[in-house]
Formats: C-alpha cells, sequence, structure tokens
C-alpha cells in the first residue's frame, strides 16, 4: 500500500469538516430553525470523528463490518432524533452524503498523483458511505414509526374516554371504527372503570360509530358479555336507522342485548333498572 | 392445603378462593359445596374469585357446575368480584358461565342472593294466600 | 425474522406442575413487560393447553422462549408431548368438540387468544403445539 487512507483522512480531518461542514450549510434547504449551526457543527464533529477512529485499510472494504457498529449507533442516534424533529428525509439524506461528498474532494485533492489508487479508494469509500445512507434512512423511517406508533395509541387512548353520568352508571361513547385492538381498549377502560366505581350499568354509545358490519357487532356483543360475568349490565344506545337496517340485514342477533336508539332514553332505563326516578320541581318553590 | 374452606353465614355459604388452583383442589370444591349445600339447606352460594388472576375451561367448567348442581338443589350461585382482564379472557375463550349470576363485589353478591331468595319466598306466600 | 432471546424448559408430570409453570410463564410475560390482560390470555391458553397434555398424554415438556421480530417482543410457548396423537387436527381444533369429557373449547379456545398457533402431530408418536403472544398483540 503506498499511501494509508485512514492516516491521510485523519490528518485531513478538520478541512473534511470544513468541506462538510461548507456543503451543508451552502444547501437552501438547511433546517437553522430546528437546529442552530453551533448545534450541528458538533454533532457533525461527533459522527466524523467515530467515522475517522475506526477507518483502517481492512474495514473500508467491508461496509458490515462490526468495527463500524459505534459509528452507525451515532448514525442511528442523529437519525432518530431527526426523525422526531421533523427533518424530511431529504433533509437527513443530504447529511450523509454530503459527508461522502466532502470526504471524496478531499481524497481528489490529496491522491493527484495515483489515479488508480484514488478510483479503489472512492469506490470502497463510496459503497461505505451508501451503506451508511441506508442505515440513516431505515432508522429515519423507525423513528418516524415511533412517532406513529405513540399517536395511535394515545389516539386510542382518548378516543375512548369512559364518564361516570350518575352515581352506578357509566357512559362510553364511541366515535370513529371499531376495530379489534380499539375493541380491546374500550373492553378494558369500561371493565376497569366499572370496578374503581363499582357501577353496575354501563351506557355503551355507538352513535358515533360510522358504520355496524358483522365483526363489530361481534366486538360489541363480547363486551356486553364481559360485562356480564363481572356482574354489571351493559347497554348499547345510539342505534341509527341505518344501523338497525344493517344488523337485521347480516342477521346479527341483539336480542340478548339491551339496546336503545339514544342515550337519553338508555338513561332511563338504567335509572328504572337502579329504581331512581326523576321529578320536576314545582314552580312557586323556585319562584320564592 | 387440599381443601378450600366454606363458610356458612345463616342460609348462604361463602367461599373465598385466594390461591390459584390446582385440578384436584377445583373438584374438591364442587364436592364439598354440594355436599354442605345439601347439609345446611343453604339457600345461595356465594364464590369471590377476585383473587384468581387465571379462569381456565376447567375452572370455568367447575362454577357452572356448582352453579347448576346448587340450582337443582333449589340455592342460587353468586360469582363475584371477578378482574376484569379474566372476564375479557373468558369471553375470547368462549365460556360465557351460563347458570351462575354475577357481581361486582361481595356486598353486591349478597344483596343480588337476598333479593334472589326473597322473590322465591314471596312467590310462595303468593300462592299460599290463593289457595 | 424471530430471534430467540430467552430459554428455559420445564418438565409437566402431574397436575401440581401446572400451577408452577403457569407462574413460571407469567414472570416471563411481566419480564418482557406484557400488559395485565395480554398477560392473562397467554397464561390462560398455556393452561389450557398444558391440561390437554397432562390429560392425554400424562405429560411432557413445554419450551418458553422470550422472543423478538422487529420491534416487537413475545413469548413462545412450545409443548411437546408423546401422547397418543391427534388423528384430525380440524375436527380436534373445532368449538365443542371433545374426545375427553370437557367442554371442548380447549384447543380453539386457546388459539383465539393468542397471536399465533401452530399444532403438529402424528399418531402413535406425540403433538406439539407451538403459540406466541406478542407484547402488544
Amino acid at each position: 500500500m503506498k499511501t494509508d487512507i485512514s492516516k491521510l483522512l485523519q490528518k485531513k480531518r478538520k478541512q473534511i469538516l470544513e468541506t462538510w461542514m461548507t456543503i451543508q450549510l451552502s444547501d437552501e434547504s438547511l433546517r437553522d430553525n430546528l437546529m442552530s449551526n453551533e448545534d450541528l457543527q458538533e454533532q457533525s464533529n461527533e459522527l466524523l470523528d467515530e467515522l475517522l477512529g475506526t477507518l483502517n485499510d481492512k474495514n473500508i472494504k467491508d461496509s458490515g463490518s462490526a468495527d463500524f457498529d459505534r459509528v452507525r449507533e451515532v448514525l442511528s442516534g442523529i437519525s432518530i432524533s431527526r426523525a422526531r424533529q421533523g427533518y424530511t428525509p431529504r433533509d437527513t439524506g443530504f447529511y450523509v452524503f454530503s459527508l461522502k461528498d466532502a470526504l471524496l474532494q478531499t481524497l481528489q485533492q490529496e491522491i493527484k498523483d495515483d489515479p488508480e489508487f484514488l478510483f479503489q479508494t472512492s469506490v470502497y469509500l463510496n459503497k461505505l458511505m451508501d451503506a451508511f445512507g441506508i442505515t440513516t434512512f431505515e432508522t429515519f423511517i423507525q423513528g418516524r414509526e415511533d412517532v406513529i406508533l405513540r399517536q395511535t395509541s394515545e389516539i386510542a387512548e382518548i378516543s375512548t374516554p369512559v364518564i361516570r353520568v350518575w352515581d352506578g352508571i357509566l357512559a362510553l361513547p364511541i366515535i370513529g371504527t371499531l376495530d379489534s385492538a380499539r375493541t380491546q381498549v374500550v373492553m378494558e377502560n369500561l371493565l376497569q372503570e366499572i370496578v374503581e366505581s363499582g357501577s353496575t350499568i354501563a351506557i355503551l354509545d355507538i352513535s358515533g360509530v360510522p358504520a355496524v358490519d358483522s365483526l363489530v357487532a361481534q366486538h360489541l356483543i363480547k363486551t356486553v358479555s364481559a360485562t356480564k360475568l363481572m356482574g354489571a349490565e351493559c347497554i348499547i344506545s345510539g342505534i341509527r336507522p341505518e344501523i338497525a337496517q344493517t344488523v337485521v340485514h347480516l342477521g346479527i342477533d341483539l336480542s340478548h342485548v339491551v339496546t336503545k336508539a339514544t342515550m337519553a332514553s338508555a338513561l332511563r332505563y338504567a335509572f328504572n333498572v337502579m329504581r331512581l326516578e326523576i321529578k320536576k320541581i314545582q314552580k312557586e318553590k323556585a319562584d320564592n | 392445603m387440599d381443601r378450600i374452606p366454606i363458610l356458612r353465614m345463616g342460609k348462604f355459604l361463602l367461599v373465598t378462593i385466594q390461591i390459584d388452583l390446582y385440578d384436584r383442589l377445583a373438584t374438591n370444591l364442587e364436592t364439598d359445596l354440594v355436599q354442605m349445600v345439601n347439609k345446611t339447606g343453604a339457600k345461595g352460594v356465594l364464590i369471590d374469585i377476585s383473587a384468581l388472576s387465571i379462569v381456565d375451561s376447567f375452572m370455568g367448567r367447575i362454577l357452572g357446575n356448582i352453579g347448576s348442581m346448587s340450582k337443582i338443589m333449589d340455592a342460587e350461585t353468586v360469582v363475584v368480584g371477578m378482574q376484569p382482564a379474566v372476564a375479557i379472557t373468558l369471553i375470547e375463550l368462549g365460556l360465557e358461565l351460563k347458570g351462575v349470576h354475577t357481581a361486582l363485589n361481595v356486598e353486591r353478591g349478597m344483596d343480588l342472593l337476598m333479593h334472589k331468595i326473597d322473590l322465591t319466598d314471596e312467590t310462595v306466600q303468593d300462592e299460599d294466600s290463593t289457595e | 425474522m424471530k430471534i430467540v432471546l430467552n430459554k428455559d424448559t420445564m418438565k409437566i408430570e402431574k397436575e401440581q406442575d401446572v400451577v408452577p409453570f403457569r407462574n413460571r410463564v407469567k414472570e416471563y410475560a411481566v419480564k418482557i413487560g406484557m400488559s395485565l390482560v395480554n398477560q392473562t390470555k397467554l397464561i390462560t391458553a398455556a393452561s389450557e393447553l398444558v391440561r390437554n397434555m397432562l390429560k392425554y398424554a400424562n405429560g411432557g415438556v413445554v419450551l418458553i422462549e422470550v422472543i423478538s421480530q422487529g420491534r416487537d417482543n413475545g413469548i413462545r410457548l412450545t409443548f411437546q408431548d408423546k401422547g397418543p396423537g391427534i388423528g384430525d387436527i380440524a375436527l380436534a381444533m373445532k368449538d365443542g368438540y371433545s374426545s375427553g369429557k370437557s367442554l371442548g373449547i380447549g384447543l380453539p379456545g386457546a388459539k383465539r387468544l393468542v397471536n399465533e398457533f401452530d399444532i403438529k402431530s402424528i399418531v402413535g408418536e406425540g403433538t406439539t403445539v407451538t403459540i406466541i403472544k406478542w407484547k402488544n398483540g
């Protein structure tokens, strides 16, 4: 070997960083609102340090080498945090590929007299950086997916509130499509709340459910049965005419479930079961 | 320990299952309970399963059996305190515990039993008065 | 691809082994942070299968594994016995069918409680049932 690549790059480390920063800063899509230039410089510095610290004549040919685990770790960290901060894939991709440009530019300047070696090294370096680019994208997407997953569970959480409408009566308005994952959350919340509040009646209002097919009906029946096992009663309210039609057309048997058209009539039924009565107070009394 | 204690409270029998049952213990409970119903002439059986972390089909069958057997000996059975996770699992498993009543806790279970027994007593009285 | 993170085996020979076995499965499920409902489903399914194993094959061996696939962790249980085997698996998987005196919901019920269910059986040699429950499944 004529020139030691890693030594050469180490020596030119400062220059590479400068070139890299220049390329990054000159890009017009640079998101300086998301990260200050100092932070960017620090981040870039750390990555470059790791890369040049591990790179040698052998592992430059092997992008899968375990030597680069630490580099990949740093890269993944950067990528995931960028995904969360709202960087576009283009920004993140540009970040890694501009490092490649910087490295190649430096090589070009340093190895002017040996085109063959320059070519060989460039090819290796290219491959290596491409592999890092792929890692970056993988983790970038993973970071985004994490965000989506978190949001999904948050939506599931907040979209199934259990309301104590009366002492001993719970109401649970369901809004949106009811799939098995959601039913699970609904059931868990409802049953937990039944235990905590000691309620004997739960009203499941489905007026916000766009469509009821046999699967949704099955989920509803399951919830009703589970409530019964716990020793409470479950009423389904908010049966719109369209829902009644589809239920009957699909041949779904809801006969052993108490169903009511509106939340109000479900509440009235609940009062009845609990032997409660609602009266209008005499007007004169209020006037005095 | 190979027997679950059965407590007698007036017209009722009270069983609190505090440990996860293996099969022998469960079948013993079934036999013991039915015998106790017969011996004491109990009108109601209350089984507290709030400490059970799982109920599988075997245990579910035992509970169902106790319910049906007590029923033909003229006693009502109430299972109380089922954990939410257990209820969800039982439904998914396909067990609905037909033949037993359920209640949220011991207190509600007692109320339910009183109510059931009152009703049967009343009907007897009604029949008497019409004769 | 499923990676095995942890492995454990338990011999099931008598009905007294069932409760310790369930506790062991629970320990692993708790360790990976499985929700209470999923834990209960897994343990109930395990209980059904282990009971089948005792009833029809006088016991067997259960392999408990903590596995990971992508971002998800889970528990895999493999029930192996050297019992008579099951002739007609499709029939055994049907709700309400039982060759013994039971409710006949053991196998199909267990299947409904887990995410993945696999059964292999050779008549005269034995049965292997594998179930997987994912942490968030």
